[in-house]
């Protein structure tokens, strides 16, 4: 099988890491051979499956060596949990520097030194919140991740969010060959959320490939710093991310996607009532105002 | 060839614009003007300080050009840093020719390169860590630098580096201005935005550091001069002629000069500028902050030397007036001597300029006094305020060309056929290739100085040891030549 190349997107704390080590858990425990490539300073992408505080980052060891050239590919890679192998771009802490290059840096390094070896079935990059800059695109561009898998739930800001990361993808879908693969649903428990997101696949032309009900066993897993199927095998959380990767390995549904308008996007929030019909007649009023008024 | 018609000069530009792209051509067209004199307003013929376009070849450089190579760059007695990876503070090092006395290395620094030679670390995790590291090693190892000044390359400007906070600790610890300067490349359409962003910066960290303190002993006769870069040494060649007539130049700008003359500028009587785009800023501030009033002037060539020495003098009191008619009569044998040598060697000859800040407008009058015209001129980075003080250097139908695209300007010289070309290291080759005699106008093609009385016989036998050089004659391979007798086959049929 040739080397699949994934890259998870979704807004800010919605779960893309804990998703992504917990369905690489599954994945390798149906013999997929995986890499992780955490490409968010924080260098939070594999602390499940290494048990680790968090990994020493490509970029902090390259700053400590001197330079990035200085490093050979196994100072960075460590291998845990059924053979997983996780690397960390690393980068600055928060207000200085530019997180971005050390994105590309670190990427360019994992190619150069020949990390995406044929043993490997997936490689999956775990990427931060938004795509600010150029640097966070890197995953996606050309011969690099060609699926995308936006991790979103039923809330109103993560869905704006996927509808941004779609119109990015269109940009880097024209020029190249990567395909947003689906809607993983990381559920937060709100109302009709599968019926919501099921819908926002529709309008943007893709799939919901997998709903992931909300299980307190994630976060016993995590506290331990383990994924769900290590840490309890039985455990009913554990057979759902076995089924998303499943899903994934079986999945043929690649598509440029369609982002939909911003009223689009409301409408469909109205008519699921996570957001009221807009009243004109109270936009700019302060609450003075409105109590003079009534 | 006879000086072009206005409808002559009209068409060339037409005929140049042709090949461009109907955009292109709306856009060159502005920038390209017949000289008339009668404008008052160049803003109504020409039209500069724009973003290049897109596709041309120019030769502008960038606003850290503007701020480390021209302005912050001769101050002798500082440190300037490039701060960035290690190429723009190389390739740029010593090459303006700016001349010093000092023992470099020891208090004086104008030819060495000091980098933060930024790695990719640098750029991932920021530059700030390192830069206040470099500054304490200059503290160590060049103590008697006065100060330091911070220009930064472009990552600078991209990766949010807080140059201004680590400055401000430093110049603290070591108590010297450390000087942060945002002269990150990418800014303005030219190097003239660095030279604006340099003044602000001597603004906000100089000119105010001794406000409080009459320690300086100032006298009636104080002056400075502004905006001499001392390539070759044309500050000095300059200086002795102020000196001459009685003033005191308390500071030079900033060729061969120094940090606490900067600081001293404020007390003069008279601020002299020479080159006005790069440093009318700084003029214009000290005169709305201390009432210190400013005047163009021209050291180029016998009759604008004594016009402006007599413009300067007239400021002040009678002596330095009398003065200034000894000194313009004590040199007036030499440079007498020097055109009745040279200019029946250049007399009725043609030349085209095109340089930077002064001298498409200033070395005019320099070339009349050899009897030779120039006809067609133009700025890299001029403004408007520019080309309306050259409207009056030029005479009428010559050819203006602002920004001009490498294209232009050869097919402006194959048209013109000037007797002499004068630009930079870039259009050097290109024109000489062409058959046509070229000096380097930036950097005086390592001659100089060209400035006051002893300039101008330095400029006068350049000259003409360029154009009436014996290789031109031989531009034909001998077995191509006429038989004696025979008309001389035309250039372009050579070409």
């Amino acid at each position: 099988m040739a080397l699949r190349q994934c890259a998870i997107y979704g807004k800010g704390g919605i779960g893309k890491s804990t998703t992504t080590q917990n369905l690489v858990a599954g994945l390798a425990e149906l013999g997929k051979k995986v890499m992780i490539v955490g490409c968010d300073p924080k260098a939070d992408s594999t602390r499940l499956i290494l048990h680790a505080k968090a990994q020493e980052t490509i970029m902090h060891l390259a700053a400590d060596a001197g330079s990035v050239e200085d490093l050979e590919l196994e100072d960075v890679l460590r291998v845990g949990y059924a053979d997983i192998k996780c690397v960390e771009s690393g980068g600055p802490e928060p207000g200085v520097g530019c997180a971005g290059r050390g994105v590309i840096t670190a990427i360019n390094f994992l190619e150069e030194e020949g990390a995406y070896d044929e043993e490997l079935d997936f490689v999956f990059y775990d990427v931060l919140g938004d795509v600010v800059c150029g640097g966070f695109a890197m995953p996606i561009r050309e011969n690099k991740a060609q699926e995308i898998y936006i991790v979103c739930s039923g809330e109103m800001m993560a869905m704006y969010a996927a509808n941004n990361i779609s119109k990015g993808i269109v940009k880097y879908a024209s020029s190249g060959g990567v395909r947003l693969a689906g809607l993983i649903c990381n559920s937060r428990n709100t109302a009709r959320e599968d019926e919501l997101i099921i819908e926002l696949a529709r309008q943007l032309g893709t799939q919901m490939i997998h709903f992931v009900p909300r299980d307190n066993v994630v976060q016993r897993a995590e506290i331990r710093r383990m994924t769900v199927i290590e840490y309890d095998p039985t455990a009913k959380q554990a057979d759902e991310y076995r089924q998303l990767a499943q899903k994934i390995i079986d999945n043929k549904n690649f598509v440029i996607p369609t982002p939909i308008s911003m009223d689009a996007l409301e409408d469909l929030l109205m008519d699921f009532g996570l957001m009221d019909e807009e009243d004109e007649s109270i936009v700019g009023k302060s609450a003075s105002e409105e109590a003079v008024a009534a | 060839m006879a000086t072009m018609t206005r409808d002559e000069t009209q068409a060339l530009i037409q005929e140049v614009l042709e090949v461009y792209p109907e955009k292109a051509k709306k856009d060159r067209a502005k920038h390209l003007a017949v000289n008339d004199q009668s404008v008052e307003q160049s803003k109504k013929c020409i039209t500069s300080n724009r973003k290049s376009q897109p596709g041309v070849m120019t030769v502008r450089g960038c606003a850290y050009a503007g701020s480390k190579g021209v302005v912050w760059g001769p101050i002798k007695d500082m440190i300037h840093i490039s701060h960035g990876p290690v190429g723009c503070g190389q390739y740029s090092r010593a090459g303006r020719r700016n001349y010093y006395v000092g023992m470099t290395g020891v208090n004086t620094f104008g030819t060495m390169n000091f980098t933060s030679d930024f790695q990719e670390k640098d750029i991932v995790f920021g530059g700030d860590k390192k830069l206040a590291k470099i500054v304490d090693e200059i503290e160590q190892l060049f103590p008697l630098a006065k100060g330091v000044s911070v220009q930064s390359e472009c990552p600078i400007g991209l990766i949010g580096d807080d140059i201004e906070s680590v400055s401000k600790q430093k110049t603290k610890e070591y108590s010297k201005p450390v000087i942060p300067v945002r002269c990150e490349g990418f800014r303005g359409v030219s190097q003239s935005l660095g030279h604006h962003i340099a003044n602000d910066a001597i603004r906000d960290h100089v000119v105010h550091n001794r406000d409080n303190d009459d320690s300086f002993e100032t006298t009636p006769y104080d002056v400075a001069i502004i905006g001499d870069y001392n390539i070759g040494g044309d500050a000095w060649s300059s200086r002795i002629l102020l000196e001459e007539m009685g003033l005191r130049v308390v500071a030079q700008w900033s060729g061969d000069g120094t940090l606490s003359e900067m600081e001293l500028t404020p007390k003069v009587k008279l601020n002299l500028i020479h080159c006005y785009r790069s440093m009318n800023y700084i003029s214009r501030h000290m005169e709305e902050r201390y009432g210190v009033p400013w005047m163009e002037y021209n050291l180029f060539g016998p009759t604008k030397i004594a016009e402006s020495l007599r413009k300067i003098a007239e400021f002040f009191d009678e002596t330095i007036q009398a003065n200034a008619e000894k000194v313009i009569a004590k040199y007036q044998a030499e440079y007498d001597a020097i055109i009745a040598k040279y200019r029946p060697r250049l007399e009725g000859k043609k030349v085209m300029l095109y340089v930077g800040g002064l001298r498409p407008r200033h070395i005019i009058g320099a070339y009349e006094d050899l009897g030779m015209e120039v006809v067609g001129t133009g700025y890299e980075f001029a403004h408007n305020d520019d080309y309306d003080r050259t409207i009056k250097e030029m005479g009428d139908s010559t050819l203006l060309y602002d920004d001009v695209t490498g294209y232009e300007f050869e097919e402006f010289t194959k048209a013109i056929k000037p007797d002499l070309v004068g630009s930079g290291i870039k259009e050097k080759y290109i024109f000489q290739k062409m058959g046509i005699p070229f000096r380097q106008m930036h950097s005086w093609d390592y001659s100089g100085p060209y400035h006051g009385y002893d300039g101008f016989a330095i400029f006068a036998r350049d000259m003409d040891m360029t154009i009436n050089n014996p290789c031109w004659n031989s531009m034909q391979a001998p077995w191509l030549k006429p038989a004696a007798g025979e008309s001389e086959a035309p250039m372009a049929a050579s070409a």
